[in-house]
């Protein structure tokens, strides 16, 4: 039987593909860890859906919502960018009213609730679009408490989220966000990012594995109130139960978990 | 037939050179921003998408138009742009590897792209676009190398290719379509939260693609033995003048949405673009452009006696081009993200590296252009010279 | 021989491409790795309890294999415990358990990952722990 060059070169090179590709697939099924191995910490934190219902007329001052910032930031390592404000990162801050409700706008509205500093962070929405985008399930809610989490290992930068957050929570690391950490003030706990990936508020989930409330909800001194929307009985639903609240942006469907009492 | 693309002359060899420098170029500015992140570029938290996004873009229309000579050919029988068809499939492989290149290069963790295939989301039209593009890149090199390869032999290219030209035809808009859907199902971006959005890229596709191919087989015609005939390209002419009314007439009708609504949220980003909002008015001067190269591409393209005039036909095709260029390739991008969801204002505008490396991925695509059409005219020259004895150069 | 001096410099320039990381690395990289395990906090440690989270052997072949499952079991499922083979648990994290005992980053996972000629990105995000120089 002869062959000539071509079609060996064909059948060398399928060979190839499949033996590689079948090899690959094999050991990509393969489970190192059983299942039975890994557990949930017995002190954590569980919920249906968290939510934080923020008490405007709790932060009087500066000082009250920064330190809730300050938290965040120095608990999780965000880079502190001043030197191009086109590459900062932030996962908590302040917006005046017309910025943070836009649609909302009446210059006949009374001054000082047109300069209330309303803290801006991840709505950890019910129907995230973010999530929705995402090709490679990088950011995705958590089937178990309703977290919109990241997964930094598997970001690829595309920044579709970016695109589809319409509440302007997320950030890119344009650049390599180590030499903007204070070393002296890192938490040494949690990692940084590396340059390439988006980054957002992931509502401490270390913290709450580990039975510990968010770092804000903790600094806020009770301006910041937390709990599960679905348990009747948490401290959210009593105090939705007897505030008017406002959400960001509600007609969009998104269904944001993030509440504001003015 | 990759031999062809070896023997040249030398004008050939210096388009390819030339080529090859603005590749070398662009791929060393790569390196420094693969080193140092893209923060190189002018994008930022707010204008998270520029010019590479930009650029995918458009070419994914300029691909998608491949279409626009492959059906009448196949589905209807129209035998003109038998000698054309070749050429805007090769141009949508060109156009198609460019896309995936943009891509590549925009990507923060380009080494984990291959997670959008190890983990498959079907909720992301970023998937499907992954999906479709790559369909469609195989497609159209099958496609284009064995009916090129048949010719070659001259004999009828083999009966399984026929299906593939019909799925082929059927892809090309739908790449366009998953394109338009990454951007018309995003909430909160009112610029392109709009369903017309997906016909406004089809029609602007199959205008500034086709303008693309006009210019291209001018070209050909000039510089080659081979002419893909002066009544294929009246054809493609008629083509891009209807489609380039259309997609005019689509941008009025979003005009007229925004500023009849009078609703602030559709206004802005329009306000943005063509007269400045609260002082930041970067991008007006290159929209005002975009919109006086349509105003004149249509002039010239509208009049028959006009379009009939090659030279003149040349002209309009490339004001066509350059109008979508910047239309669809900067200013939709940009206005998506401006203002923010905040209702503040980050302007954007390219840097030189961002430059250097779009650059560098446009000339990879010419690069890529240019041999696929020198094996196509190599072979056409060969072939149709040889079966009637002499130079090829009248038109039908 | 046709085209002799084109095939002998050729050949030349094979063998000096194919040579040259060789000739380049010198006797640097033929060093055999030897990954200390003698950091204070191993040594805070009674002698029988200075196990690994799994065996050595298995460390050596898996530890990537594991430390992907935990990170997927961490990030994605938002379990962090881990019992190994022999009951005991662990916090599944290579910043605050694994590099907890082996603070010594330059002479442990280097050593095996310089030999290797592989550099993982694991310590771009995950803080590496202050190294004493001692």
């Amino acid at each position: 039987m002869s062959i000539n060059r071509r079609k060996f070169l064909k059948m060398a090179g399928i060979s190839t593909i499949l033996g590689i590709g079948g090899v690959s697939a094999v050991q990509g099924v393969k489970n190192h860890v059983e299942a039975s191995q890994v557990s949930r910490n017995p002190a954590a934190l569980t919920a249906k859906r968290w939510a934080m219902v923020v008490d405007m007329s709790k932060f009087k001052s500066e000082e009250d919502y920064q330190k809730c910032i300050n938290a965040c930031h120095l608990a999780h390592n965000v880079p502190h960018i001043t030197d191009n404000p086109k590459h900062e990162v932030k996962w908590m801050w302040t917006e005046t009213y017309e910025h943070a409700f836009p649609g909302n706008e009446d210059q006949y509205r009374a001054e000082r609730f047109q300069e209330m500093p309303f803290l801006m962070l991840c709505n950890h929405c019910e129907n995230p679009p973010c999530v929705r985008v995402c090709p490679t399930q990088a950011t995705f809610k958590r089937k178990s408490d309703g977290i919109v989490m990241m997964d930094m290992h598997r970001c690829i930068g595309c920044r579709f989220c970016m695109a589809g957050c319409p509440y302007g929570a997320r950030s890119f690391n344009y650049k390599n966000p180590r030499p903007y950490i204070n070393e002296s003030k890192e938490n040494r706990e949690f990692p940084t990012r590396m340059k390439g990936v988006v980054e957002k508020c992931t509502l401490c989930y270390e913290r709450l594995a580990k039975g510990l409330q968010p770092a804000c909800v903790e600094a806020s001194n009770g301006a910041l109130i937390f709990g599960d929307l679905e348990d009747p009985n948490s401290a959210v639903r009593k105090v939705l139960s007897e505030r008017f609240t406002i959400r960001r942006k509600p007609e969009l469907g998104t269904g944001p978990s993030v509440y504001y009492i003015i | 037939m990759l031999e062809k693309a070896i023997y040249g002359g030398r004008r050939y060899w210096v388009w390819i050179f030339f080529l090859l420098g603005l590749i070398s170029v662009g791929f060393l500015a790569y390196l420094y921003q693969f080193k140092n992140g893209l923060g190189v570029t002018g994008m930022s938290r707010d204008v998270s998408w520029g010019l590479y996004i930009g650029q995918f873009t458009f070419l994914v229309g300029v691909a998608a138009s491949g279409v626009m000579v492959v059906l009448p050919y196949y589905l209807h029988d129209y035998k003109k742009f038998g000698r054309l068809t070749i050429l805007g499939e090769f141009l949508a492989i060109a156009a198609v590897i460019m896309c995936m290149l943009f891509i590549f290069v925009d990507l923060g963790q380009p080494l984990r792209v291959l997670n959008v295939i190890l983990h498959p989301t079907p909720n992301s039209v970023m998937f499907y676009d992954m999906l479709v593009l790559s369909g469609y890149l195989f497609l159209n090199l099958l496609i284009g190398w064995t009916v090129l390869g048949a010719e070659r032999k001259e004999v009828a290219p083999p009966k399984w290719v026929k299906p593939l030209i019909i799925l082929s035809i059927c892809w090309a808009p739908s790449i366009h379509t998953v394109t338009a859907f990454l951007y018309a199902g995003i909430p909160g971006r009112h610029f392109w939260l709009t369903a017309i959005l997906a016909a406004r890229f089809l029609a602007s596709a199959f205008a500034g693609g086709p303008a693309l191919l006009i210019i291209l087989a001018l070209i050909v015609r000039k510089y080659t033995k081979f002419d893909p005939g002066k009544e294929a390209i009246q054809s493609l002419g008629k083509i891009v003048t209807y489609c380039m009314l259309i997609n005019v007439f689509f941008l009025g009708l979003e005009l007229f949405t925004a500023f009849y609504s009078q609703i602030p949220g559709h206004m802005h980003s329009f306000v943005y673009l063509y007269a400045g909002l609260h002082g930041h008015n970067q991008l007006v001067p290159i929209m005002w452009v975009s919109s006086i190269l349509a105003v004149i591409a249509i002039g010239l393209l509208v009049f028959p006696q006009i379009r009939k005039n090659e030279s003149l036909l040349a002209v309009a095709c490339l004001a066509t081009f350059f109008s979508l260029w910047i239309d669809k390739g900067f200013g939709l991008v940009i206005g998506g993200f401006v203002p923010n969801p905040f209702e503040r204002i980050t302007e954007y505008w390219p840097t030189l590296p961002e430059a250097l490396i779009t650059l560098a991925v446009w000339a990879i695509g010419f690069l890529v252009l240019t041999i696929l059409y020198k094996i196509a005219i190599s072979i056409k020259e060969e072939v149709v010279f040889d079966k009637y004895g002499e130079k090829q150069i009248k038109a039908e | 021989m046709y085209n002799a001096g084109k095939i002998i410099i050729g050949i030349i320039i094979f063998v000096a491409l194919v040579t040259f990381p060789f000739i380049f690395a010198g006797g640097k990289a033929t060093a055999k790795p030897d990954p200390k395990i003698d950091t204070p906090e191993i040594f805070k440690m009674p002698e029988n309890e200075r196990k690994c989270v799994e065996s050595k052997a298995f460390m050596k072949k898996e530890h990537m294999q594991l430390l992907n499952d935990w990170r997927d079991r961490v990030v994605r499922d938002g379990n962090t415990i881990y019992t190994n083979a022999e009951g005991k648990t662990f916090n599944m994290s290579l910043q605050n358990t694994c590099m907890r005992c082996h603070s010594n980053k330059k002479k442990f996972c280097d050593e095996c990952h310089n030999y290797a000629a592989v550099t993982p990105y694991c310590w771009d995000c995950h803080i590496a722990p202050k190294e004493k120089e001692s």
